[in-house]
């Protein structure tokens, strides 16, 4: 069984049609609760979401500024699984067209098993898979298992990566290279990198898959300097801080909504 | 000696499962260290530090009430504790200070349970003139607070971690975010071979002085091989630092002692190699404390420094080879082993040895009188007397009170009590 249609490709081709950056919104499953964050994707899809990035809680996320270590840890202590995570990809999938990437930590999808996993992936109607603790040396039988049944795989670059460390992570991605914009963890900055435009221009000139840019991303104003520079534009920690300001389920989805859309607009639709 | 492959993995363990930003910083790592290794200047330098400095060699001593009351094994122990800071820990830090220095780091960042290694961390950085800040779970700050204070008085930064189990798996957590930001010109001193190549073999490497010692004093004072080598295991770096010199001898026993914490079966406790199942924490995949859905779970111990979920991946690529034993020691034990060391020997280890000391006794007595048995002491309990006398204190008063519910008649508690040896494994 593999996973069709190619949505991730189509998704790019759609944002290249009318000139402008795909965006890439972050939510954690089960953060507060599985309901609730089910509702805050459908959210980011209403305000113009290409591509619904739903994070898998770890008790050790070592690449995550505090927003989503404290987004982790109440989806934690609401019961979330990685099975729930499929289940919320599922019925998010049955809900919208936009293309979807769970995003976690490696250790749980060992636990739960590779191959397992990836199946549940094509059947949950999951596009494509980030792993920050996945280096592509490391992710050898996990890539051809993902490429044997069409899921994706994303790779991460750095301001660090050296030219060859980017050529491996283009030549192992197969849904899009993610390259993180500052040199840390996730998280909103009031500003970014002035060399930013130079890297990501190089990553693209080398990469055959789209390259979007994230860590760090977190106003309409950036996303509109961001999507100028790359193929999208993710933003995470503002989305998860928006949900976490409370209120009713649907006050946090207009909320998210409205924000969603301001960035959608900075990007020039 | 066993070398992991150029990626680092020892068999299907080790490796580098690290942000991307991480990359660069610990490929420029490997490169540094294969330099030093290979420089006669950097080996001289070390030398000169470990022997001048940290007080090597460490002497190897008789236990000679230990082995009478064990039925007359000879036992050696391996004075670790008499280093400089008080365990193996300064070996590693100075070794790679130096490193850094080298690198051109100027700024320098750690991790510490027990504080031992931060200790060790923060003297080095002081005698080199470098800035360091040290990681350490809220939990450890408030039960080693001497540690703190005298990281402190050694001109270091001791930032409290208030996440997770707020132990030294999140102190891990910080300081590889606080490295993931400031990495130019960062170097992270890691103390434990549970981390990303090529910190597992490089640590083993800076430690394996404990073993090519022990080895030749052993030799020199009881003309032969001894029948086993004890070591208590959170990480694992003194053990793989004893242990290391002692690999390609198949008749030599190797035996990590692991935390078996409220016991084993209570699930409190630290024993990842005895109970965990591979998985990848902290960069590294290797044996780990872990629930069925992936999540870590938070071990647990009376000692900071096997307060750890995770363990080195050559401990868990030795035990699958059948190459080391397992055993474990809970709180209750430590503590015994600990004050029975003290009043028999003359010498107070710190609570993570104790656990060594602990199954040392049994193994002893397993040997028996033809026995000669290698314990390696990694470190000494200064640091953790007002721990121990808190612990003893609330024994003895749970004691107390339990004897008052008892009928008349039961003998009294004296001191610290014998428990029964729950949780001890034999070699599966």
């Amino acid at each position: 069984m593999t996973s069709s249609p190619d949505r991730i490709r189509a998704t790019f081709d759609a944002a290249a049609k009318r000139r402008g950056a795909a965006l890439v919104t972050y939510v954690m499953a089960g953060d507060p609760d599985l309901a609730t964050s089910r509702e805050m994707a459908l959210a980011c899809a209403a305000g113009g979401a290409d591509i619904l990035e739903i994070g898998m809680p770890f008790s050790d996320p070592i690449a995550d500024g505090k927003t989503i270590q404290g987004a982790g840890e109440r989806a934690l202590r609401s019961g979330t699984s990685i099975a729930s995570c499929l289940e919320l990809a599922a019925e998010v999938r049955r809900r919208t067209p936009a293309a979807i990437a769970l995003m976690g930590y490696v250790n749980p999808v060992l636990a739960y098993g590779e191959e397992r996993f990836l199946d549940a992936c094509v059947a949950s109607g999951v596009d494509a898979l980030i792993l920050p603790d996945l280096p592509p040396e490391e992710a050898r039988a996990f890539r051809s298992a993902a490429a044997a049944r069409g899921v994706k795989l994303v790779f991460l670059l750095a301001p660090t990566s050296t030219p060859s460390r980017v050529a491996a992570a283009c030549d192992a991605a197969t849904g899009f290279v993610y390259f993180v914009s500052v040199t840390g963890v996730t998280g909103a900055r009031a500003s970014l990198p002035a060399d930013l435009g130079a890297k990501v221009a190089a990553v693209r000139k080398r990469s055959p898959v789209p390259v979007v840019v994230g860590f760090g991303v977190g106003t309409p104003a950036q996303a509109r300097a961001v999507g100028k520079l790359a193929d999208g534009v993710v933003v995470g920690s503002a989305i998860v801080q928006r949900i976490a300001q409370g209120g009713s389920r649907k006050a946090r989805a207009e909320r998210v909504r409205r924000f969603v859309a301001s960035l959608s607009r900075a990007l020039g639709r | 000696m066993t070398v992991p492959d150029a990626t680092g993995h020892f068999g299907p363990y080790g490796g580098r499962y690290v942000p991307e930003t991480l990359v660069p910083a610990l490929d420029e790592l490997t490169e540094a260290w294969q330099q030093a290794r290979r420089d006669p200047v950097f080996a001289e330098e070390l030398t000169r530090l470990l022997t001048r400095f940290a007080g090597r060699p460490t002497p190897l001593g008789d236990a000679l009430r230990m082995g009478a009351e064990a039925g007359g094994c000879r036992i050696v122990l391996k004075r670790e504790d008499l280093c400089h800071t008080g365990a193996h820990k300064i070996n590693n830090t100075l070794a790679q200070v130096l490193l850094a220095r080298r690198m051109g780091k100027r700024r320098i960042i750690a991790e510490t349970g027990a504080g031992q290694h931060g200790v060790a961390t923060a003297t080095a950085a002081a005698l080199f003139g470098m800035p360091c800040d040290v990681f350490m779970g809220a939990l450890d700050v408030e039960r080693q607070a001497l540690n703190v204070f005298r990281m402190q008085l050694l001109g270091a930064r001791v930032v409290a971690v208030q996440s997770g189990s707020r132990t030294l798996k999140d102190a891990m957590n910080e300081a590889i975010r606080d490295w993931v930001t400031n990495v130019r010109d960062t170097h992270y001193v890691i103390g434990s071979v549970a981390v990303p190549h090529p910190y597992p073999a490089m640590v083993r490497d800076f430690q394996s002085v404990i073993g090519e010692e022990a080895r030749a004093q052993v030799l020199q004072v009881a003309g032969r091989l001894p029948d086993a080598v004890v070591a208590c295991v959170g990480g694992g770096s003194n053990a793989m630092g004893v242990f290391s010199a002692f690999i390609p001898d198949r008749a030599v026993r190797l035996v990590g002692v692991e935390a078996a914490g409220l016991g084993l079966a209570s699930g409190k406790h630290g024993a990842a190699l005895a109970l965990g199942r591979p998985g990848v924490l902290h960069g590294s995949r290797s044996y780990l404390l872990q629930d069925d859905d992936g999540q870590i779970v938070e071990a647990h111990s009376i000692s900071a420094g096997l307060d750890y979920p995770g363990v080195g991946p050559e401990l868990s690529w030795l035990k699958d080879q059948g190459r080391i034993e397992l055993r474990t020691a809970t709180d209750d034990e430590a503590l015994d082993a600990l004050g029975y060391l003290a009043r028999t020997e003359g010498i107070i280890p710190a609570l993570e040895t104790a656990h060594a000391v602990a199954a040392a006794k049994d193994l002893a007595r397993e040997l028996g009188p033809k026995g000669l048995l290698l314990v390696n002491i990694s470190g000494r309990g200064d640091k953790d007397i007002d721990h121990v006398r808190r612990e003893l204190a609330a024994r003895q008063e749970r004691a107390a009170s339990g004897k008052r519910r008892r009928p008349a008649g039961r003998r009294p508690a004296t001191g610290p009590r014998k428990r029964p040896a729950t949780g001890k494994r034999r070699p599966s």
